[in-house]
C-alpha cells in the first residue's frame, strides 16, 4: 500500500433488531464493514439480507442495537437528534431506488433541496443545482417536473441532489433497480464519474450484478452479516488503519 | 424551505383547490348561519333600536318583550316625568291593527303612535315624503316593505289611502326602518290617531319613552323610575336584549339554528381538518425524504404551519368574500333586508377556522414528527 487510505465508514460488530420478544427479528448480526474515501463501495446481497438497514444505520436514520459505527471517525449515534440532522445535512447525500423527488418541484429545484435545507439563498441554490444538473447531462430539463422525466432522468436529478452540497459520503439504495440495463449503466457511469472523489466515499446498495464492474470494492452480505469483501482487483480487501481524520462537525 | 412548503402545497392543483374550497365553504356556512341567526334575533328589537331619541323605555312590570304590551295608565306618564333626573318623557302607543287597501288587500300591521307634540320615535330614514307631515290629520308613514306588501307591483307613491279600523288614512311618507321580526307593515302615526286604529280599551298607553338629563346615568335613572312608579324601566339596549332572550327562551329558533350551526361547525371541523390532515399524510414520503436530507423537526413544523396558514387564510378570505356577497345581495331583498354579515360572526368563524387548522396541523405534525426517515429507503 503506497498511501494511507482513510476509512469514511467503519462498522464493527454491528447489530440491529426490530421488535421485541417472540416477534424480534435480527436483521444485522455483527456486521463488520468499511468504506474508504475515494472509492465506490458496493454492498451486495440477496433481498432481505440487511443491506438497506445497514446503510440506514450508517446514515443515522436508524439506531443500532449493538456494536459501533463510525462515519468519518465519529460515532453519530452519540450525537443529539439535532447534531445528527446537521451532520447528515452537511456530510451525507442520498440516492434512492424510487428517486423520492418532490413532484411539485422542477428538476433544478429538487436538486437544490439540500442547499435550501442548509439555508443557502434560493437563487444561489438553484444556480448551483443547475450547474450540477448540466454536468449530469440534464441541462435541457432543468425546469421540468419529475412526472415529465423518464426514470433515468429522475435518477440523474436524484444524483444531482445527492451531489449538490458536496457531501463526504453518498449512500445509494438500489439506484438502478427501477431502470432498464442501458439506463442503469448510464446512471452508474455518471455516479462513478461525478460522485467518486478523493475526499468522498460512495456506498451503493445493489443486487444488480451487471453494474458490479464499476465498484472499487464489493462487500457481500447475507443473512445480516458481511460474508465476503473484494477489492477492485478481485482480492480480499485490505482493511486499512484509520488515517488522519478531519473534524466534520464544523457547521 | 418556505418555498418548498408552498410548492408542495400548490403543486397538486386539484388537492390544493379542494382544500381551499373546503375551507371557503365551511367559512361561508358558518358565517352565513351565525349571521342569519344573529340578524333574525336582532330583528326582535328593531322597533326599539329605531327610536333613537329616547334612551329609556318604561312599561308594565310584566312586559318581557316589545310585542307583549299591557297598557299603562295615562297618569303613569306624569309619574315618570316626576322622577328626578328625567329630562323629558313622552307616550308611545303600539298596536296591531289590520290595514286594508281599496283593492281589498290587507295585512296585520305594527302601528306606532307617537307623541303628538314631539313625534318622538318617528322614523329617521325616509325614502319618500317626510315624517313631519304626521302632523296632518289621518296621516301615516308606512315602511317600504309594508307598502310593497299592500301595493304589490306598484311604484312608491304618496297620497295613497289605507283603511285602519274603519278609519281612512293617507300615506304621507314611506320609511325604511329596520325590518321587524315578523313581516308586518310598520306604520307610524300620531298617538291620538293611533289609539283609534285598534279596538278601544280603557287605557291605551303602551310605553313611556324617556330621555334622562345629561348628567344622569341611564341605568341609575331606570332604578329610580322603577322605585318611584313600580313600573319596569329598561334602557334601549337592555330592552333589545330582553326581546332576544325572550325569543331564545320561548321559541324554537335557537334549537333550529343551534342544530344547523352545530352541524356547520362539525362539518367545518371534520371536513376542513380531515382534508388538510390527509393532504399531509399523503405527502409523508416527501416529508420523509426532506427529513432524511437533514431538515430539522422545527423546520418541518414551520413548513406544515405555513401550509395550514396559507390554505386557511385563502380559504377563509374566499369564504368571507362569498358570505359578504351573499348578504350584500340579500340585504337588497325586501324579505331579508337588514340581515348582514356582522364582524362578530366573522371573528367567531375566524377563531373556529384557526382552531380547525391548528387541530389538523397538530394531528398532521404528530405523523410527520414520529416519521422514521429511514422509510425513504423502502421502495
Amino acid at each position: 500500500m503506497n498511501e494511507k487510505r482513510i476509512a469514511a465508514v467503519r462498522a464493527h460488530s454491528l447489530h440491529k433488531h426490530f421488535g421485541e420478544g417472540a416477534t424480534q427479528i435480527e436483521v444485522l448480526r455483527g456486521v463488520n464493514f468499511d468504506a474508504l474515501q475515494g472509492e465506490l463501495t458496493f454492498l451486495v446481497g440477496p433481498s432481505g439480507c440487511g443491506k438497506t438497514t445497514l446503510i440506514s444505520v450508517i446514515a443515522g436514520l436508524l439506531n443500532s442495537s449493538g456494536g459501533e459505527v463510525k462515519v468519518f471517525n465519529q460515532n453519530i449515534e452519540k450525537f443529539s437528534g439535532t447534531e445528527r440532522i446537521l451532520f447528515r445535512r452537511k456530510n451525507l447525500g442520498f440516492v434512492y431506488q424510487q428517486y423520492n423527488l418532490l413532484p411539485a418541484l422542477t428538476a433544478a429545484e429538487n436538486a437544490a433541496v439540500p442547499l435550501l435545507a442548509a439555508g443557502v439563498r434560493h437563487r444561489e441554490a438553484i444556480d448551483r443545482a443547475k450547474s450540477v444538473l448540466e454536468k449530469l447531462g440534464m441541462g435541457k430539463r432543468l425546469d421540468t417536473l419529475p412526472n415529465k422525466l423518464s426514470g433515468g432522468e429522475q435518477q440523474r436529478v436524484a444524483l444531482a441532489r445527492a451531489l449538490v452540497h458536496e457531501p463526504r459520503l453518498i449512500l445509494c439504495d438500489e439506484p438502478t433497480a427501477a431502470l432498464d440495463h442501458a439506463t442503469g449503466e448510464s446512471v452508474m457511469q455518471l455516479l462513478a464519474e461525478n460522485a467518486v472523489h478523493p475526499d468522498r466515499a460512495v456506498i451503493v446498495v445493489t443486487h444488480d450484478s451487471r453494474v458490479f464492474h464499476h465498484a472499487d470494492a464489493i462487500a457481500h452480505m447475507d443473512d445480516g452479516r458481511i460474508v465476503k469483501t473484494e477489492s477492485h482487483n478481485g482480492d480480499g480487501i485490505e482493511i486499512p488503519e484509520l488515517g488522519e481524520t478531519v473534524p466534520v462537525l464544523a457547521w | 424551505m418556505n418555498f418548498i412548503a408552498l410548492k408542495m402545497l400548490t403543486g397538486d392543483r386539484a388537492k390544493y383547490l379542494g382544500l381551499i374550497f373546503t375551507i371557503a365553504f365551511c367559512t361561508f356556512l358558518l358565517e352565513n348561519q351565525t349571521s342569519i341567526f344573529a340578524g333574525i334575533l336582532k330583528r326582535t328589537g328593531s322597533q326599539i333600536a329605531d327610536v333613537t331619541d329616547a334612551e329609556i323605555w318604561v312599561m308594565d312590570p310584566k312586559t318581557e318583550y316589545f310585542e307583549q304590551t299591557k297598557a299603562l295608565k295615562d297618569t303613569d306618564l306624569t309619574r315618570v316625568r316626576g322622577v328626578e333626573g328625567v329630562q323629558w318623557a313622552v307616550n308611545l302607543f303600539k298596536g296591531s291593527p289590520v290595514a286594508r287597501t281599496q283593492n281589498g288587500k290587507f295585512a296585520v300591521s305594527i302601528c306606532l303612535g307617537l307623541d303628538d307634540a314631539t313625534l318622538t320615535g318617528a322614523p329617521r330614514k325616509m325614502l319618500l315624503g317626510s315624517w313631519e307631515r304626521l302632523g296632518e290629520p289621518d296621516s301615516v308613514v308606512i315602511d317600504k316593505a309594508g307598502y310593497i306588501l299592500l301595493f304589490p307591483g306598484e311604484p312608491l307613491e304618496l297620497g295613497r289611502t289605507l283603511e285602519l279600523n274603519d278609519h281612512k288614512v293617507t300615506i304621507v311618507g314611506i320609511s325604511d326602518p329596520p325590518a321587524p321580526f315578523l313581516s308586518f307593515p310598520v306604520m307610524h302615526t300620531r298617538y291620538s290617531e293611533a289609539i283609534n286604529f285598534v279596538g278601544r280599551e280603557r287605557t291605551q298607553l303602551s310605553y313611556v319613552l324617556v330621555k334622562g338629563q345629561p348628567d344622569v346615568d341611564p341605568l341609575e335613572l331606570c332604578r329610580r323610575i322603577e322605585a318611584q312608579t313600580g313600573l319596569r324601566a329598561r334602557t334601549s339596549q337592555q330592552f333589545q336584549w330582553d326581546c332576544i332572550v325572550y325569543y331564545l327562551k320561548n321559541t324554537g329558533i335557537p334549537v333550529n339554528f343551534g342544530i344547523t350551526i352545530t352541524i356547520a361547525v362539525i362539518v367545518g371541523v371534520v371536513v376542513a381538518g380531515q382534508t388538510f390532515y390527509l393532504f399531509t399524510v399523503e405527502n409523508l414520503k416527501q416529508f420523509g425524504a426532506i427529513k432524511a436530507i437533514g431538515v430539522t423537526n422545527w423546520r418541518l413544523i414551520g413548513m406544515i404551519l405555513l401550509q395550514a396558514f396559507t390554505v386557511g387564510a385563502i380559504g377563509f378570505s374566499l369564504g368571507t368574500g362569498m358570505a359578504a356577497e351573499f348578504f350584500n345581495f340579500f340585504d337588497r331583498q325586501i324579505a331579508t333586508r337588514g340581515l348582514i354579515l356582522m364582524w362578530q360572526n366573522v371573528a367567531l368563524t375566524a377563531a373556529c377556522m384557526v382552531f380547525v387548522m391548528i387541530l389538523a396541523s397538530i394531528l398532521s405534525l404528530r405523523r410527520v414528527l414520529v416519521l422514521e426517515p429511514a422509510m425513504v429507503f423502502r421502495g
